[in-house]
């Protein structure tokens, strides 16, 4: 059996203990993240949210969830 | 009357006021707030997701963005790196174009930085963005903003959230001249009268936050701008009468007794 190893991630600077090459998807879905109503870096790149699917995460990468909020 | 819409990158509105939508005490109040302005474009800045709070009222909850445009800006912005960054998260969330660029150049008075906005407008013009850009009264730099793919041309009246009313008229009567483009007054507004000499400059538009979400009667004010905004732009349209020195009666002199 493979073993689970667990990796530190950074989401939106706060760190994040998460099974290496987890999906990403399966952690904004645990978060409650509304995929239409953000937009997602992955260590500093767009990801194309029609392709989140396929990423996994990995150690130290930098997650960073935005949406808008009010402002002038 | 002839339909005077306000035109943004092709895009009609009824409306020639715009309002931010911060600094609200609610989400509901700025939700009210909106709909008496009449808005049909608003503000919002692109910020982290509280993580931790997965409950916290959304944005798109209160405001429909099929209803009303969102304008994203790029507030907190102070060089062009950030900005891009900003704006093409922001561009990602859900295709928004239409953005408001704004870099800032000074944290205490936040002027903006004109070599940094330039720089980010010719580069968000280039990607397809519809770049509506918060600038300084500065005539030059306006046509430099315009000939670098600007689509709205917004120069301050005074600083941001200051409150202080339009401080050079004349700037802006020149950019109005030079320009074809749409110029809104953006920032530095106090109170409706300011959105009436604004329109009665010429211009095409006002975004107003502060002086409306820091009203003692925020609902109020937000309907002072929206009838002000009507009122300037109908004096704008009427065509003023010339100043004179001298007083000019208005009943005739024939026939006193």
């Amino acid at each position: 059996m493979k073993k689970i190893k667990k990796i530190k991630i950074k989401i939106n600077g706060k760190i994040k203990t998460v099974i290496e090459n987890s999906k990403l998807s399966e952690m904004l879905k645990q978060l409650k993240i509304p995929l239409n109503k953000v937009a997602i870096e992955l260590n500093k790149e767009i990801i194309d949210k029609k392709k989140i699917n396929k990423l996994k995460l990995r150690k130290n990468d930098k997650i960073e969830i935005v949406h808008f909020i009010g402002g002038g | 009357m002839k339909k005077d819409n306000l035109i943004i990158a092709k895009k009609k509105f009824n409306s020639r006021l715009i309002v931010g939508t911060g600094k609200y005490k609610s989400m509901s109040e700025c939700a009210k707030a909106i709909k008496l302005s009449g808005a049909e474009i608003v503000t919002v800045a692109v910020r982290r997701v509280n993580i931790s709070d997965k409950k916290k009222p959304l944005l798109m909850d209160y405001i429909d963005p099929k209803k009303i445009t969102y304008l994203p800006n790029t507030a907190g912005c102070f060089n062009s790196k950030e900005a891009l960054r900003t704006l093409r998260l922001a561009r990602e969330i859900g295709g928004w174009k239409l953005v408001k660029l704004e870099v800032l150049g000074d944290k205490k008075n936040l002027f903006p930085d004109m070599i940094e906005t330039l720089k980010s407008t010719e580069v968000l013009a280039k990607e397809g963005f519809k770049v509506m850009v918060y600038c300084n009264d500065d005539p030059l730099m306006a046509k430099r903003l315009e000939n670098s793919g600007a689509d709205a041309i917004m120069p301050l009246a005074a600083p941001i959230g200051s409150g202080l009313g339009i401080q050079n008229k004349i700037n802006i009567q020149i950019i109005r001249k030079q320009t074809k483009l749409p110029l809104i007054i953006d920032a530095g507004l106090g109170q409706a009268s300011d959105a009436a000499i604004a329109m009665e400059l010429g211009c095409d538009g006002v975004l107003v936050n502060t002086a409306i979400a820091k009203a003692k009667k925020p609902f109020e004010m937000a309907l002072a701008f929206k009838n002000a905004v009507i009122a300037g732009r109908q004096s704008y349209e009427s065509g003023r009468i010339d100043k004179i020195l001298m007083g000019n009666p208005s009943s005739p002199s024939k026939g006193i007794i």
